[in-house]
């Protein structure tokens, strides 16, 4: 065991260490600021003026930078042309159809892809991916989409999804081979991925306007960046586990290293790189709403108008056509991801019988279009038929608001007064160096040196680039938030695990949460508690429930049956079972949970800038408004640097408490 | 050891150490390196000092348990791993001065391998997976599909071809990856622990099979195993590797009858051995007593006892061509079962 040396070694209980750092931290607190007041409020003249060295180095790379042969405008205008051109055609075939000219005085030379077409071209493709169920699923999705009238938006939607999802395999494919290939490469990008995997997307939406300007060429940018680091990270873990028979297979058949590569590996790589396809595919829809903040237009625009009308209905609508669009997108992307080779026609026969699915698409595709010619119904769906509910969710908030104000008014104050504002007040009456030292501490504890200085840098670079009020903000409201999403998802996940017929149930909820684009929650939050930290930290907490109940069935689910029974042999009762050997051994699990909260919580804070908190996120939020590069970035980097050292820490603390759990099974 | 003349492939001193600066702490440590002194600079010599040469045609199979480098040391031969020091001659050139296009070349259509986990490519058809290593050669469809048919036949799955590995059974499938190997029609064969992954019953009828295609291809083969049983049964000559050294080497006869160490006792211990030593080992020179039958030099004592059924004293031992090689006694061969 590793841990045994240290074990050995030390001469005082661990906690002893613990007591003495927290011991000195409060006294420093108490008594330092008289002797120290530089130590509190980080002064101003030692600043680094990051935010507008940034905003400069933008601008500069926008007007002067040039590589030689082409200016870096030049480059991001040849990468603007690269996406444009395949969305126009995607746009044409799935929304505009194809037009002659430009603006009214467009002339349609053929028009979209018909509704029903679609529909029945998305069941064909269901069905041969995943065989009868799929395909009615497909349908029915695509079906209520054009039932609610959300039918345009979500073409345009998905207009940019197809161009965004094959970029972004590729591109992070491609990242990840060249890491697989070059070790070097592969160390110098992984802090990079952390970063891009954890910083706002907001922070980067203000330099991606700036250099592509707005419109859905610059969504689609933004979409890359944020959706393909987990196509990277895939690739590469696909390529490293490899079975080792296989590359010595290649070798020895002779395979150059683009046979190896693309006829050994990729093949045999190919279940666990649908895993990052997927994942693409996951994370493209859910910068579908920020996305349309950088001129994506589309189901995302929908939401946001519909938010800052604070209609919650139809923001509601758009929202669930997004979970439609999800659930198809997921479930025929992982469908092909398990279908095995060999169910395929037999070749031989002629073109149709070999491509069956193929000649029935095609076929639906022209047999729509000339009936739309005759009949226009067929074309774009009727709005006659369309159906809303917008108006009744409407009614719901309004009906909960006239009757329960006084209550929810009493509630809310209750926890501003006693939790929240509190908890603020302590928070930013720390000293920032303080915290910087009991964080190093920690991270020193935890995980060793590096750790602790990486903790401790990244703690101090929030102070130094002046943002450690706000940071302060930012955690208070993360620390509540994840603290009730705890209180209220572990109980959930542990009568889920307890009870396999809640399982199912709850399982479904928190898909669905999961899926449902963040924005969503705000609405109803802000309607009835209207803007403040309080609306947004029910939005945060409601967001953020869904990983704290998954993980926590996860561990408790994976806990070895033979110690349960071998603790029912010895006459525990099923209370002690939960508490004394379920539990604990779930505990490195439902921390990574807490770890996943953070993250979530987190992400959704930035979001919550919209009903006005004074945060980190707020920060990024009117950078983005006012158009200010620099600032947004570093704002969002302070986020990302959070994340990071929760992260790491918690991570950390997981693992010493699996091997904790190991010594004590060995001992 | 010296090379034999008709040596196909051969390992002067070859050594495999795993870790950082190998071959510098292999230089320093000297002649006879200590287990504790490899231990201590961080490195797992997996293969140590290995001697052998492997005769055209010959079986010559590598038995050792589990981590005692028997994998690390084929790999080596096929310079899957670059060996820490030592000379591998193949067909009388050194491997380890080949450069990387040439070992390329040499592996394409020289050498075939067959895997423990049988390695098959999991979208390619039985068909195209005994293609492959064609396929890679840039050989032409028609013509790689016909021999690849030819090999697939040959391993008795015709009919299977347009099937996928994961549609078969084990010893299927280990029959795909042995045909594959033999595609190239290769001059040496590498067979890693190819039946350990497979079901009692199915490897006994793998080798079988095995012997039988030895009998029409006559490669020259380096056969893994951890099965001492699947060693004597299989091999014209055999080594036993102990923790990276061979321990001994020579024919099943040989090794039954007399193991140099402890260890190697420990594994004959349990061989009956009538079903191991051939009648050649226990023949005497022609005289006195004219015999009364034939017996083949291959047969086994086991095999040769019924033959004494009928009253027989002394039996006529010959080569497949007829020759008399000498005569087999009752009394010997009574003895040798008796003691079993
Ligand atoms: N790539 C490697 N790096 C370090 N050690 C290795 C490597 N490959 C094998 N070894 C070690 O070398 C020893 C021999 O392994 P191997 O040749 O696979 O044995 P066998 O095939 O006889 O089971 C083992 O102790 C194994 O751990
Ligand atoms: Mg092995």
């Amino acid at each position: 065991m590793q841990t045994a040396p240290q074990v050995v070694r030390r001469t005082w209980p661990g906690w002893a260490g613990w007591l003495l750092v927290l011991v000195l931290f409060v006294t420093f607190w108490k008594l330092g600021r008289p002797l120290m007041p530089w130590a509190f409020d980080y002064p101003r003249g030692w600043e680094i003026p990051a935010a507008s060295r940034t905003t400069k180095a933008t601008k500069w790379l926008l007007n002067d930078a040039t590589f030689g042969l082409f200016t870096f405008a030049e480059f991001t205008r040849f990468i603007a042309d690269l996406i444009d051109i395949p969305y126009r055609i995607a746009l044409s075939i799935l929304s505009t159809g194809f037009l002659r000219g430009s603006g009214s005085a467009a002339v349609q030379l053929v028009p979209p892809a018909s509704w029903l077409a679609a529909i029945i071209v998305g069941g064909l493709i269901g069905l041969h991916a995943g065989g009868r169920r799929l395909g009615l699923l497909v349908a029915a999705c695509l079906g209520f989409v054009a039932l609610f009238g959300q039918w345009q938006s979500a073409m345009v939607t998905l207009a940019s999804i197809v161009v965004a999802v094959p970029m972004g395999v590729a591109g992070g494919m491609g990242l990840g081979i060249l890491a697989y290939r070059v070790p070097l490469f592969e160390r110098a990008i992984r802090p990079v991925l952390d970063l891009m995997q954890t910083i706002p997307v907001f922070a980067y939406l203000v330099p991606i306007l700036i250099l592509f300007g707005f419109g859905p060429t610059a969504a689609v940018v933004a979409t890359l960046i944020y959706a393909m680091p987990p196509m990277t990270r895939v690739t590469h873990l696909a390529l490293t586990r490899v079975p080792h028979e296989l590359t010595d297979l290649g070798r020895m058949v002779g395979c150059n290293s683009r046979q190896m590569m693309w006829q050994v590996m990729v093949p045999s790589a190919k279940a666990s790189l649908m895993v990052g396809v997927n994942q693409v595919i996951m994370l493209s829809l859910n910068m579908v709403i920020i996305a349309s903040m950088i001129g994506a237009g589309g189901l995302g625009f929908d939401v946001l108008a519909a938010l800052r009308r604070l209609d919650f209905g139809s923001g509601l609508e758009a929202g669930l056509a997004i979970v439609a669009l999800a659930v198809v997108l997921d479930r025929v992307s992982q469908a092909y991801a398990s279908r095995r080779p060999g169910t395929d026609p037999a070749p031989g026969a002629n073109l149709v019988a070999r491509h069956p699915y193929l000649t029935a698409a095609t076929a639906t595709l022209v047999l729509a279009m000339l009936g739309g010619l005759v009949l226009p119904g067929l074309q774009s769906y009727p709005e006659a038929l369309e159906i809303s509910t917008g108006t009744f969710g409407n009614r719901v908030v309004q009906w909960i608001n006239v009757n329960y104000f006084d209550t929810l008014e009493a509630i809310k104050n209750t926890l501003l007064l006693n939790l929240l504002i509190p908890f603020k007040r302590f928070l930013l009456d720390l000293p920032w160096l303080g915290v910087v030292a009991l964080l190093g501490y920690s991270g020193w504890r935890l995980g060793g040196v590096r750790l602790a200085v990486l903790a401790a840098v990244l703690a101090f670079l929030i102070a130094a680039t002046g943002q450690w009020e706000k940071a302060m903000i930012t955690l208070y409201l993360c620390g509540i938030a994840t603290g009730i999403a705890m209180l209220i998802g572990v109980p959930i996940g542990i009568l889920a695990a307890e009870h396999e017929r809640l399982w199912g149930p709850v399982q479904v909820v928190i898909d669905t949460l999961q899926t449902l684009p963040s924005f969503v929650y705000l609405m109803p939050a802000v309607m009835l508690f209207r803007v403040g930290d309080f609306t947004a930290l029910i939005a945060v907490v409601a967001y953020a429930v869904a990983p704290a109940v998954r993980y926590t069935v996860l561990g408790l689910k994976g806990v070895d049956p033979r110690l349960i029974e071998a603790g029912r042999a010895m006459g525990c009762t099923n209370r002690q079972v939960l508490t004394r050997i379920k539990l604990k051994l779930a505990l490195p699990e439902i921390l990574l949970g807490i770890n996943q909260t953070v993250m979530f919580a987190l992400s959704m804070l930035v979001i919550t800038a919209l009903v006005g908190t004074r945060d980190l996120g707020q920060e990024v939020y009117i950078a983005l408004t006012k158009a200010d590069p620099g600032r947004g970035l570093i704002a969002g980097l302070a986020v990302a640097f959070i994340a990071i050292i929760a992260d790491r820490m918690i991570h950390a603390g997981a693992r010493a408490a699996r091997a904790r759990l190991g010594l004590e099974a060995t001992r | 050891m010296t090379s034999l003349p008709d040596a196909k492939l051969v390992c002067r001193d070859v050594w495999k150490v795993f870790g950082p600066h190998a071959v510098e702490t292999l230089k320093r440590l000297g002649p006879n390196p200590a287990s504790e002194d490899f231990t201590a600079a961080g490195l797992v010599p997996a293969v140590r000092a290995v001697n052998l040469s492997v005769r055209e045609s010959e079986i010559f199979v590598i038995m050792g348990l589990s981590g005692s480098g028997k994998s690390t040391l084929v790999r080596c031969m096929s310079r899957l791993v670059q060996p820490t020091a030592g000379e591998i001659l193949f067909s009388g050139e050194d491997l380890l001065r080949a450069s990387e296009a040439e070992m390329t070349m040499i592996r394409r259509h020289k050498m075939g391998m067959v895997f423990q986990h049988f390695a098959l490519l999991p979208h390619l058809s039985v068909l195209d997976n005994v293609a492959f290593p064609l396929q890679i050669q840039g050989m032409p469809r028609a013509e790689r599909e016909a021999r690849a048919a030819k090999m697939v036949a040959l391993v008795g799955l015709d009919g299977r071809e347009q099937a996928f590995p994961r549609q078969l059974s084990g010893g299927q499938q280990q029959r795909i990856g042995i045909a594959r190997s033999l595609a190239v029609e290769p001059e040496l064969w590498f067979l890693d622990e190819p039946f350990s992954a497979l079901d009692p019953l199915i490897r006994r009828e793998m080798q079988d099979e095995f012997i039988r295609l030895q009998s029409v291809l006559k490669k020259t083969i380096v056969f893994i195993t951890h099965d001492f049983d699947e060693a004597i049964r299989l091999a014209d000559r055999i080594a036993i590797m102990k923790d990276g050294e061979i321990v001994q080497q020579g024919t099943p006869e040989e090794i039954v009858l007399s193991p140099a160490t402890d260890y190697v006792r420990e594994f004959t211990r349990a061989v009956t051995k009538a079903k191991v030593l051939r009648v050649t080992g226990v023949m005497r020179p022609p005289s006195g007593v004219e015999p009364t039958g034939t017996i083949p030099s291959r047969a086994t004592m086991a095999e040769a006892a019924p033959a004494f059924l009928d009253g027989a004293k002394v039996l006529r031992v010959v080569d497949e061509d007829g020759v008399t090689l000498g005569h087999l006694h009752r009394s010997d061969v009574v003895d040798i079962l008796l003691g079993g």
